[in-house]
């Protein structure tokens, strides 16, 4: 299947990424060609196969509710690009 | 005086043990070496005070208990160090510096190792030639001009060069392994599970795992066991007892049945790559394992597979870089949605673009059935060829690669020539089994060349000690002129 731009501006706003308008044409024709190599799959015939999301066999652990952690909030803030004492700041939500 | 750094690994623990060398000495030995390679490209950051101090430290008060007493080790940028930079080589995460450490790494210090500085490659693993690097590409210490394979590009060139006595990498599709077949060094993906992914940066986490890389078998047998271990906090953990790889290595693979799978003997492999098999094929048959021809009828599929799984996970993962918690943050743009598009167009590279609009895509509204359940499908197709194989043979061996490392930008612009260097590699994630990737010759331009085997889940035992047979009888003297020091 072709990837055309109009599918590539709409993936790249769901994926929160904004592109300059020269650099669709070239993704457009990556993700076609990818696309095509992919879609070799539709050859396979996977009738009453069960999809495989994890080969673990088991289902994940689960635990005590216990608190194990806690105090952390100058590590948590110490890597954010923009702070204020306890908070992290981003643009204007609200109008 | 002998020089040090040209060592095994476990030739100078032992040296250590037995007091015949200093911590320091050794530190500085490697010191010396990375300040002459920068050439290669291959750190990110180096620890190189910092390793000195260690060394000093464990010299005022050695301690021999744990398995790599006084030794400095590298590592790949994608393992979270405390208070030490980890970028994932984006300028994404230029400037970020985590209060943590991964399980992997802190199971490496507990062992009596320090970190020695923090290595290059792909841009959040995303590649297979270090090409995607933030911080440039990493060079083949093999040959001028050369790409290491990738992503773990930086750890095999600062492995293959002698800048670090071991090293650790990921592999999500082939990112141990394609880079040890390139470097002509020996790189294990254990089974997933065996070692935690916490505190490493995640790529695809259904598919990830870390792993030793280091100059030989029994290297790499001892890394292993110093990586590996249960760990609460990540809920993919295996619970079990650790084993003894080291004591338990050894050369007699009597009686063990090794498949040779048809699908992988694809058009256009060099002639050296198939003679390459053949001859691994008659060292195993000469120690007394038995030879079963085998199919794995899905194996074409794994890649096209692989290109819907990882994507896709990886643009669930990477959704976390908002430019508001840590990491890079634009300047630019109006309002809060604004400034996340510009945040995540101007820190990630074309390739981790790439990657997330793919998964994006076939995770999106409409294409999910088409591309990611039916992808999941035939990973569970892939993984029952595996069961079934395994109900006739101990292990499997292939070539490791299709092809002998490559010039830098011969591949860069086509993305699907790049993706074909994993098509070996990339099934054993899908299935989530061990495989290693171990040096047994050379191509006619006397490039280096691996064979892979490929185990049960939790064989890596058997993984290791077909390999140090496939080591020992290939005896390979790896010459690398240092080209790079002048």
């Amino acid at each position: 299947m072709s990837i055309d731009k109009d599918k590539i501006k709409h993936t790249a706003k769901l994926a929160r990424i904004s592109l300059d308008e020269k650099k669709i044409d070239n993704l457009s024709k990556d993700l076609s060609n990818i696309f095509k190599f992919i879609e070799k799959l539709n050859k396979v015939n996977t009738d009453n196969i069960k999809p495989l999301s994890s080969i673990l066999d088991s289902s994940l652990r689960t635990r005590e509710d216990n608190v194990t952690d806690g105090n952390k909030r100058d590590e948590i803030l110490k890597n954010a690009p923009n702070k204020n004492e306890d908070f992290f700041i981003v643009p204007k939500v609200i109008e | 005086m002998t020089d040090l750094t040209k060592n095994s690994l476990n030739e100078n623990v032992n040296l250590i043990r037995q007091k015949k060398i200093k911590s320091e000495e050794l530190t500085l030995a490697f010191v010396e070496n990375i300040k002459k390679g920068k050439k290669l490209n291959s750190f990110i950051t180096e620890c190189n005070d910092a390793a000195i101090a260690s060394a000093k430290n464990f010299d005022k008060k050695p301690n021999f208990d744990g398995l790599l007493p006084g030794i400095p080790i590298a590592v790949k940028d994608l393992f979270c160090t405390n208070a030490v930079k980890t970028t994932a080589a984006s300028k994404m995460l230029e400037n970020f510096v985590p209060t943590y450490e991964s399980t992997v790494t802190g199971n490496l210090w507990s062992e009596g190792a320090f970190l020695l500085g923090k290595l290059n490659c792909d841009e959040y693993a995303m590649g297979s030639s270090n090409e995607t690097s933030f911080f440039g590409n990493v060079i083949n210490p093999i040959k001028e001009n050369t790409v290491p394979g990738g992503s773990s590009g930086g750890s095999a060139s600062a492995l293959a060069a002698d800048l670090t006595p071991a090293t650790i990498g990921t592999d999500t599709g082939g990112s141990i392994r394609q880079p040890a077949s390139f470097t002509g060094t020996v790189g294990l993906k254990p089974t997933y599970g065996l070692c935690s992914r916490w505190g490493i940066v995640a790529f695809a986490s259904s598919l990830d795992q870390a792993g030793p890389m280091t100059k030989t078998v029994s290297d790499c047998a001892l890394m292993l066991e110093a990586m590996v271990g249960f760990d609460p906090k990540d809920s993919t953990s295996i619970n079990k007892k650790k084993e003894n790889y080291s004591k338990n290595l050894s050369q007699n693979i009597k009686g063990l049945k090794i498949g040779i799978p048809k699908e992988y003997r694809v058009d256009g492999m060099p002639k050296e790559i198939d003679d390459l098999w053949e001859k691994g094929k008659k060292f195993l048959k000469e120690e007394g394992a038995e030879i079963i021809d085998i199919s794995l009828p899905h194996t074409e599929y794994a890649l096209p597979t692989y290109y819907i799984v990882a994507p896709a996970e990886a643009s669930s993962n990477l959704a976390r870089y908002d430019g508001v918690k840590y990491g890079y943050r634009s300047s630019k743009g109006a309002n809060l949605i604004e400034m996340y598009e510009h945040t995540r167009s101007e820190a990630f590279g074309d390739e981790v673009k790439r990657r997330i609009l793919i998964g994006t895509y076939v995770l999106s509204s409409g294409y999910y059935d088409a591309y990611y359940l039916k992808a999941q499908k035939v990973r569970q197709l892939i993984k029952n060829d595996f069961d079934s194989a395994f109900n006739n043979v101990d292990a499997i061996l292939t070539p490791s690669t299709p092809s002998a490392t490559f010039k830098i930008g011969e591949k860069k612009d086509d993305p699907i020539s790049m993706y074909l260097n994993d098509i070996f590699t990339v099934p054993t994630n899908l299935a989530g089994i061990p495989a290693m990737s171990v040096p047994a010759g050379y191509d006619k331009n006397n490039l280096p060349l691996g064979l892979q085997l490929i185990g049960k889940p939790l064989g890596e035992q058997t993984l290791l000690n077909i390999a140090y047979v496939i080591e020992s009888k290939s005896n390979l003297k790896q010459n690398i002129s240092k080209w790079w020091e002048k």
